[in-house]
């Protein structure tokens, strides 16, 4: 298989791809955890409002604020991708990758005003 | 494409075959994870648009639970959702483990069916969680 030499890894289209795979493997460490938490309340009720004052640490709101900043970039260069493979236009949507970053920086200070404020 | 190389090894006239599989099921991947990412683009804005609502203030066990229990729109918004990520996270994990990682097909392939059943198992236990009346 032809590997792509350096220049590829300088444009803004790898970059976009790279942030996309790493926010996505990052979710999807994540999922099973978030689940396990909710299915507490199954479980031991008690434990899940254990886990929400756990998750009042300013670490952890810290690290909440993280993954929804992550979601956010993840669903913005996702849309992206799709309007790339089934929009009109036949580009690489490089304004999307700066609309998509933009995007997921409003996303998260709003919920960092909500998480924090 | 080690796939290709490891039937070739076994006897040639095997290789198109397994190389038409890979690609047919690459094509699948790539389609399921198309649709997938459609529903989930609706889910997670408004998952987003949720989250920023419900945080204000903190949470509590019983602030969220007094939202979702017993609400069957709530339950069936989140069901679809986690059908929808377990579909869509173990593509992107064979994408990853693949093509990052050097794994060959048949792991990926086993380890992300794992992944689609802990996802199926754990997404809808904790919806039901959250909604089961009185659990």
């Amino acid at each position: 298989m032809r590997r792509n030499d350096h220049r590829a890894h300088g444009h803004p289209s790898w970059w976009a791809f790279w942030l996309h795979r790493v926010s996505g493997l990052l979710l999807a460490l994540f999922l099973p955890l978030h689940f396990l938490a909710l299915g507490r309340a199954l479980t031991a009720p008690a434990a899940l409002e254990g886990f929400l004052r756990f998750s009042d640490a300013p670490v952890v709101k810290v690290a909440e604020w993280g993954l929804v900043t992550l979601l956010a970039l993840h669903l913005a260069g996702g849309v992206r991708l799709l309007l790339i493979e089934f929009g009109r236009a036949s580009d690489l949507r490089k304004n999307w990758i700066a609309g998509g970053i933009g995007v997921a920086a409003a996303v998260g200070l709003a919920f960092a005003l909500a998480l924090f404020a | 494409m080690s796939a290709v190389v490891g039937a070739a090894s076994r006897g040639a006239e095997a290789a198109p075959e397994m190389a038409l599989r890979n690609a047919v099921a690459q094509a699948r991947r790539w389609y399921w994870q198309r649709i997938s990412a459609m529903v989930l683009a609706v889910c997670v804005v408004l998952h987003l648009a949720g989250m920023v609502w419900a945080v204000r203030g903190g949470l509590s066990a019983a602030e969220i639970l007094s939202r979702t229990q017993g609400n069957a729109l709530f339950a069936a918004f989140y069901a679809v959702f986690v059908l929808a990520c377990a579909v869509h996270v173990p593509i992107g994990l064979i994408a990853i483990t693949s093509e990052w990682w050097r794994w060959p097909p048949a792991a990926a392939t086993w380890f992300a069916r794992g992944v689609t059943a802990a996802l199926v198992v754990l997404g809808l236990r904790a919806v039901w969680a959250v909604y089961a009346p009185g659990a």
